[in-house]
């Protein structure tokens, strides 16, 4: 694959390769077999099925993001990384202040 | 706002990074849509009115296969961007056909899953759990759906018109929305379906 056809596409991203793919998808294949057998079998007592099959899927979010959608700290990538990171800080406070929220209202009106 | 110095020797390429940033910044927004969708299935989820849980109502083996096919045509979305980089029609056109193929048997298999529930009395109208659990779940094979359609347009203007630039971008776009949709599906299987069944 040359170069010159990758750099004629700026896009914000490292020439996407192969590889990258490659890598991305063994990645979430693994996680998501791993997630999928660790409850299929009842392999954890329940709080550790929680926090691992969300450890799991927050590491094939990063594989994703990173082998598929090629999210960087190029210069170009900043950019785009910069409002993926805002986008998780109002995700955080929508969810866990929804959760607060909730949780609080039920516990004070039961 | 073209900012600094490219060294482009192709100027109609100086915009496209700000195009793909515009479209990313959608695609943040759709991110912040789920997740106001999540968390209202997180509260509302157990709220099953007395009718079955939702461990009795999924099947994991099931739930995998659909996952495989959505992970594969991910994949495959590279493969064939990766043929447009190459300036290859036919191998984009190739491998965005294998991605349709794939992300229609994950809609077929979500369809099928929906009207097994409400064919059986569990719809959305018996409880804010199930509401919960076709909203989020629906909204997310929606979407799917129109990406679907999107790639069959794409799939058209590139045996039309070939790799040209701006349909390269649209392209680009599509890729974006599809590995995004891919990304939501793994919180959507960990939280729905592997946590309804711990």
């Amino acid at each position: 694959m040359s170069d010159h056809s990758a750099q004629t596409m700026k896009y914000g991203a490292k020439a996407k390769t192969l590889t990258s793919y490659l890598i991305g998808l063994f990645l979430s294949l693994l996680f998501t077999f791993t997630a999928f057998g660790l409850i299929a079998n009842h392999v954890l007592s329940d709080t550790a099925s929680y926090i691992s099959i969300t450890a799991l899927a927050i590491a094939q979010l990063f594989a994703q993001v990173i082998f598929f959608l090629r999210l960087n700290n190029t210069s170009e990538g900043r950019w785009n990384t910069m409002p993926f990171i805002f986008t998780f800080l109002i995700v955080g406070v929508l969810v866990g202040g929804s959760l607060w929220i909730m949780y609080n209202l039920n516990m004070n009106m039961m | 706002m073209t900012t600094t110095t490219l060294d482009h020797h192709d100027h109609h390429h100086d915009t496209d990074s700000i195009d793909v940033f515009g479209f990313w910044i959608y695609i943040m927004t759709d991110c912040v849509l789920f997740a106001t969708l999540f968390a209202a299935y997180a509260v509302l989820g157990t709220a099953n009115f007395n009718g079955p849980t939702l461990k009795q109502l999924i099947s994991l083996p099931y739930v995998l296969g659909e996952t495989m096919f959505l992970l594969a045509s991910s994949f495959t979305y590279g493969l064939a961007m990766l043929g447009v980089y190459k300036k290859s029609r036919a191998r984009a056109v190739f491998w965005l056909l294998v991605t349709f193929v794939l992300g229609l048997s994950f809609v077929i298999m979500e369809v099928r899953e929906f009207m097994h529930l409400y064919a059986d009395g569990n719809s959305w109208h018996v409880s804010a759990a199930l509401s919960s659990f076709f909203t989020l779940v629906g909204t997310h094979g929606t979407h799917v759906s129109i990406g679907l359609i999107w790639m069959a347009f794409m799939m058209f203007q590139l045996l039309k018109y070939g790799t040209s630039a701006p349909i390269n971008r649209r392209l680009t776009y599509l890729g974006l929305f599809w590995h995004f949709l891919d990304i939501v599906w793994i919180f959507v299987f960990t939280i729905v379906y592997l946590m309804g069944v711990i």
